[in-house]
């Protein structure tokens, strides 16, 4: 489908508004044409002799039809400038619903500010381009042809004549419009640029201060900008001169109609009241010729930018419910066996897991652990297909996780991720994150809290779970940041856990007090908990030592140590800065 | 009310003189472009005087050559027409894009100086909508806004003369309607901006939603929270949609109720000025022209009433970015610096280069002694977090803090930086009040690990430098290779030429950590800060790093936070915060001796050890 068809589904949306809105446009346009006359008519009138009544009719009549004049002119722009925010709301709406869509990947390839400029700035181009471009093509349009009528039943011959300037009008709007496009995508893309840049240094706001980069980050923001700047440049010296252009041309045909017509007058051809006349008429047109040009910037800008938001369309979510089957209907028929069977993952051609193989019975506690970048969290992350995994080598249940519906799959992991992220909003509504409505019952909140041992901070705080915290949770510590995260995860009661590092920012009292409270929590669950602590993985029911994306032992922690492989060596290392410590 | 009414007016002259301030530096072009504005609507005149010429003249006497002629001047104005309103059209957008330009920079000057307080406070994106949709608001009101009134105020004046010079007394019932116009545009200056500036609260929001929603989908997917996301992001769009459905009902009643004014006003001569012919005081001519002349009247108007709705929303934006603007910043250097925005930086010319920033070029040379004396601290007012801290570090002192989360182990670190301010007592650096001090001076003399990693796109060797160009590349290889980064580093396609996404996301979270370190150390700083910072990484690499860093860190002040007690055991001196309060200190033997907190703690990581 053409970029035009897929934008026409939404303007055809709203087809009721534009037919109404079109008849607003004709009445509006008829009411424009008749005051002139009732004007002239009233004119003549006084010239032939003028009476007081005649003098109230001619001003009723003018105050009633500019009355009703401003009503249509009223309905039409309510009706089709409504419209068209009608269908940014669609489309911004749309284009929010798709990016819920795409996968991690996705978001791990693009800028945030990229596309959040083509949420915004984007949006609004098009905007402009279904609401006012339309309305005024109508008009303009519809004056044309009215005018185009009048001068042809004055004279055929010079109608003609007023119109050969018109191939260079195609022309030029051929010309400079192909211009226009080209500079305002090369403009929005830069805007894009200037966006993604603010939103990565406000977002690294604190690293840029301890650094003292302020003047680095300036200096980076004025380069885009300037490069802005010389891109708006190219478009200014465009529309400087396309502008006019239709002005100029509008003025040649007068000149024409002037010259040509008044030397037909001299023949005797033609009356000077009819070339009067004539002139008149061909002034109505100045006006949609210039708005012509102009209505031509907005459409061009319009189409580029909508491009930019069928990119974001056209890419098709990586992660999808294509495969799902009824195997797992919901979420509570799942009993959480997995089973990875010669998984091997890569990103482009770096292959950051090989073959992986291993079976979690269900409610068992499986510990992952293993050096920084050994593919432990992306092992982690192709179970709830934040990745997806290659087919036939993730189950649960036996059934293939690509065939369980996402819905379904996700409602079932309970996922603490390494970097937690948290929302702007109170505490209780982080916890409650995963639940289908807003948290009503303080009891499920303040349970997740007190596994997660959340609860004492909360105590201090004088909103308790009240309490709003900022953006990505920046009025939190560390560590109770990485609490409400597990919080959130137990709060959905789900019947696989993971755990990825979730313990690192606590203290090691914290810790053990979580540990021990997860214990009662974990013996009805599967989880998989990732560390880099002996401490915490030597409870599990089956270790997974991972290595360069291999698993390169298994077994239980007495297992391994007896072992004397790479888990014994770390337990070894762990057990000494301890001992040595303690001499 | 009334009072409100005049307020509001006093406010937005206010706001409008400050608006024109920008266009100051370009006098110049808005000279040009008043002038070529000017000249065009004379030119614009030409035409039907020359088509009169024609009528009048040339056609009754069938003077071809001269009927030539004027085609000839004809074509000259067109010409002209054409010059003039190129140049005026590029001066003003070229001014409207330069203001643009200087405005942003402006604000986005102003954002690396606002307290992090504010930033605590603002979300991300409601910021990035000053920086981007805001001011492109703005740029319609200098593009197509101020320059054409001078052009409409110039037609007007001439036609109110012509008015009056024609009958005073008809033009004074035409401009008996001003007033109405008048209330017109008072009542719809004080509706349309209202729904003007919820515009760009929703879009704002919009922004904000968007901006967090991006940043954190994977945790908005994993917990199936698309759905009711969705309801929550339409309830902010819809509003966002009905706003500006408010918007466009009152300008959609603002210009046909003018123009039902202007109609009034013409209606009102035909039936006044009727009776005055039939009382003979006028003549029908009269009449005649005097209507073609009000009639033209108008049109200025109804032209500025267009205008007026660009500067309303022109206006409601630079509310916000005025509010921005003046946002005071608490934090600043110490001594002279200004309190405020300074004068220079509140209406930059175009592409002025950063002078040298401040003094703070040469690094303070003391040996770095830390002090906090009786420091007490509050987030939120009438919640401390720390509690009357004292204590000392001397130079080159390595110095461990431990506490249990939540004690205020960061806060210290962000007070040290002066990323907040203390509320009682004071911080002192080599017995300086840090206050006193100049910022990027006392910035520049920390390496700082922060506990929330942050990376940049960019490449991996840039993370490392950031800015910095005179970080070598030898020692940011060194810097890698002290924390042992530079072995993941080099595994990685293009080596430190890697590109690094948005967040560092296609990095494990250790390497990301091991990055972040690497940063603190390739600065070269005489105190270095590490917050957590090797929580993330495997023991194996950590205890790697701890020799390394036992070079590394010869002759800095260290503060080290963690909480792997293991990670600290050898530091000089170890505190121990225990809720905002520094309970203990000593080494690591005598906290064992005293058998307190950092005992307790202690234990508990051994006991569970050797448990194993
Ligand atoms: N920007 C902020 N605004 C308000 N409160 C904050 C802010 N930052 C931290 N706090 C609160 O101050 C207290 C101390 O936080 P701090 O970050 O200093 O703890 P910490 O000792 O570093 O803990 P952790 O070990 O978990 O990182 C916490 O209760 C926290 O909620
Ligand atoms: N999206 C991605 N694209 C390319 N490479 C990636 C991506 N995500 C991760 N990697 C790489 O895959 C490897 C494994 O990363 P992963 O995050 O799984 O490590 P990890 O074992 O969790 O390490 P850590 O202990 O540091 O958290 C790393 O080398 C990392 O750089
Ligand atoms: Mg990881
Ligand atoms: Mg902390």
């Amino acid at each position: 489908m053409t970029p035009g068809r897929r934008l026409l589904g939404y303007l055809l949306r709203y087809r009721r508004s534009f037919v109404v809105g079109f008849l607003c446009v004709i009445a509006t346009a008829s009411i424009g044409l008749a005051s002139p006359w009732v004007l002239k008519h009233a004119v003549d009138d006084l010239h032939a002799g003028a009476t007081a009544d005649k003098f109230r009719f001619y001003a009723a009549a003018l105050l009633g039809l500019a009355a009703a004049g401003g009503v249509f002119r009223f309905l039409m722009r309510r009706i089709i400038i409504g419209a068209s925010r009608g269908i940014e709301y669609d489309l911004r709406n749309d284009f929010f619903a798709h990016l819920q869509r795409l996968d991690l990947g996705y978001f791990q390839r693009h800028r945030t500010g990229d596309l959040m400029s083509r949420a915004t700035s984007d949006l609004s181009a098009v905007r402009s381009m279904v609401g006012p471009a339309v309305m005024y093509t109508a008009t303009t349009s519809l004056t044309f042809v009215v005018a185009l009528m009048l001068m042809i039943s004055i004279d055929a011959w010079l109608t003609i004549i007023a119109l050969v300037p018109l191939p260079f009008v195609t022309a030029s709007v051929r010309y400079f419009g192909e211009a226009i496009h080209r500079r305002s995508e090369a403009i929005q893309q830069q805007l894009s640029e200037i966006s993604a840049i603010t939103q990565e240094m406000l977002s690294g706001v604190r690293v840029v201060r301890a650094y003292g980069q302020e003047p680095f980050e300036i200096e980076r923001f004025r380069a885009s900008n300037e490069v802005y700047f010389t891109r708006n440049r190219g478009l200014i010296r465009l529309q400087g001169v396309f502008n006019p252009i239709m002005g100029l041309l509008m003025g040649t045909s007068a000149l024409l109609v002037l010259w040509l017509g008044s030397r037909e007058v001299v023949a005797g051809r033609m009356t000077v009241g009819e070339l009067v006349a004539f002139n008149a008429y061909l002034a109505m047109l100045a006006w949609p010729m210039i708005a012509f040009g102009w209505v031509t910037s907005l459409i061009q800008r319009g189409m580029a930018s909508w491009k930019r938001m069928l990119e974001v369309f056209d890419t098709g979510p990586a992660v999808t419910d294509a495969d799902a089957t009824d195997a797992i209907p919901d979420v509570a028929a799942i009993r959480g066996e997995i089973e990875f069977r010669h998984l091997t993952l890569a990103f482009g051609d770096r292959v950051v897991l090989h073959d992986i193989s291993a079976t979690l019975p269900a409610g068992t506690t499986t510990a992952i652990v293993g050096g920084t970048g050994s593919g432990k969290s992306t092992l982690l992350s192709v179970l709830p297909r934040l990745h997806n995994p290659p087919p036939g080598t993730v189950f649960i249940d036996g059934v293939d996780v690509r065939h369980i519906r996402l819905a379904v799959l996700r409602g079932a992991i309970g996922f603490v991720p390494q970097e937690p992220f948290l929302f702007g909003a109170s505490l209780s509504e982080n916890i409650a994150f995963g639940w289908s409505q807003p948290p009503q019952d303080p009891d499920g909140v303040e349970s997740a809290a007190a596994i997660a041992r959340l609860d004492t901070d909360v105590r201090d705080f004088p909103k308790g779970y009240d309490t709003v915290i900022g953006e990505r949770g920046i009025t939190l510590s560390g560590g109770q940041k990485q609490r409400t995260a597990i919080a959130r995860a137990l709060a959905v009661d789900p019947k696989i856990l993971v755990l990825d590092d979730a313990l690192s920012a606590v203290d090691t009292y914290t810790e053990e007090e979580i540990l021990r409270r997860l214990q009662g929590v974990m013996r009805q669950r599967t989880s998989l908990i990732v560390s880099h602590r002996i401490s915490t993985a030597r409870g599990a029911d089956q270790i997974l030592v991972l290595s360069g994306g291999r698993i390169v032992e298994r077994g239980t922690h007495d297992d391994l140590v007896t072992r004397n492989g790479v888990y014994a060596e770390l337990h070894r290392k762990q057990l000494l800065e301890e001992e040595l410590a303690a001499s | 009310m009334h009072d409100e009414e005049v307020l509001g007016k006093a406010y937005d002259a206010r706001l409008m003189r400050r608006l024109l301030e920008y266009l100051r530096p370009y006098r110049r072009q808005v000279g040009v472009a008043i002038a070529a504005i000017i000249g065009h609507s004379i030119f614009e005149l030409a035409p039907p005087y020359l088509t009169k010429l024609v009528i009048d003249e040339y056609i009754p006497a069938g003077d071809l050559s001269g009927l030539g002629a004027v085609a000839v001047l004809f074509l000259v104005t067109l010409a002209g027409s054409f010059a003039l309103e190129y140049v005026q059209t590029w001066t003003m957008q070229m001014t409207g894009q330069r203001i643009m330009f200087d405005l942003r920079m402006q604000v986005y000057r102003h954002l690396q100086r606002l307290d992090l307080r504010y930033y605590d406070r603002n979300p991300v994106g409601r910021l990035m909508t000053r920086v981007t949709t805001d001011v492109d608001v703005l740029n319609e009101l200098f593009t197509s806004g101020v320059v054409s009134v001078f052009g409409d105020v110039f037609t007007l004046v001439g036609i109110m003369g012509v008015l009056i010079w024609l009958d005073w007394r008809l033009a004074l019932i035409a401009f008996s309607v001003l007033p109405l116009i008048a209330l017109i545009t008072q009542w719809f200056r004080r509706h349309v901006r209202d729904s003007y500036r919820t515009v760009r609260t929703w879009i704002a929001r919009i922004n904000a939603y968007l901006q967090e929603r991006i940043t954190g989908m994977a945790t908005v997917q994993l917990f199936r929270r698309e759905a009711r996301d969705f309801v929550e992001f339409d309830a902010i769009d819809r509003r966002h949609r009905d706003a500006n459905v408010d918007s466009i009902f009152y300008y959609a009643v603002f210009y046909p109720a003018i123009e039902l004014v202007s109609a009034l006003a013409v209606a009102l001569i035909i039936w006044i000025g009727g009776g005055w012919v039939l009382e003979n005081t006028l003549t029908l001519g009269s009449l005649v022209a005097f209507i073609m002349y009000a009639q033209r009247f108008f049109r200025p108007i109804q032209d500025m009433s267009e205008k007026f709705n660009v500067l309303q929303g022109a206006m409601a934006s630079s509310e916000r970015i005025f509010a921005l603007l003046d946002t005071p910043v608490e934090i600043v250097s110490g001594g002279s610096a200004p309190r405020n925005v300074d004068a220079a930086s509140r209406n930059p010319p175009y592409v002025r280069r950063p002078g040298p920033s401040g003094s703070g070029d040469s690094p303070a040379a003391g040996p770095g002694a830390i002090a906090f004396e009786n420091v007490t601290f509050a987030y939120v007012e009438g919640e401390p977090v720390l509690k009357d801290v004292s204590f000392r570090v001397e130079p080159g002192q390595r110095v461990a803090l431990v506490g249990a989360t939540g004690s205020g182990k960061t806060t210290i670190v962000n007070l040290l930086l002066r990323f907040y301010d203390v509320q009682q007592g004071r911080i002192t650096i080599d017995g300086v009040d840090i206050r006193q001090m100049d910022l990027r001076e006392l910035r520049s003399c920390v390496g700082l690990v922060l506990q929330d990693v942050h990376l940049f796109s960019g490449t991996i060797a840039g993370n490392i430098r950031l800015g910095n160009e005179d970080i070598s590349d030898e020692a940011v290889r060194r810097a890698a290779e002290a924390v042992h980064a530079a072995g993941f580093i080099d595994r990685l396609p293009q080596g430190m030429a890697t590109p690094v996404a948005e967040r560092g996301a296609t990095l494990s979270v250790g390497q990301k950590q091991l990055l972040s370190f690497a940063r603190a150390l390739a600065f070269d700083p005489r105190v270095l800060i590490l917050d957590e910072a090797t929580s993330s990484v495997d023991t194996e690499t950590e205890l790697l790093i701890r020799d390394a860093l036992k070079v590394v860190m010869h002759g800095r002040t260290t503060i080290a936070i963690a909480h792997r007690l293991s990670t600290i055991q050898d530091m000089d001196r170890i505190l121990v915060l225990h809720k905002g309060r520094l309970r203990e200190s000593g080494t690591h033997q005598e906290l064992l001796a005293q058998r307190g907190i950092y005992h307790r703690l202690y234990e508990l990581q051994f006991q569970d050890r050797s448990a194993a």
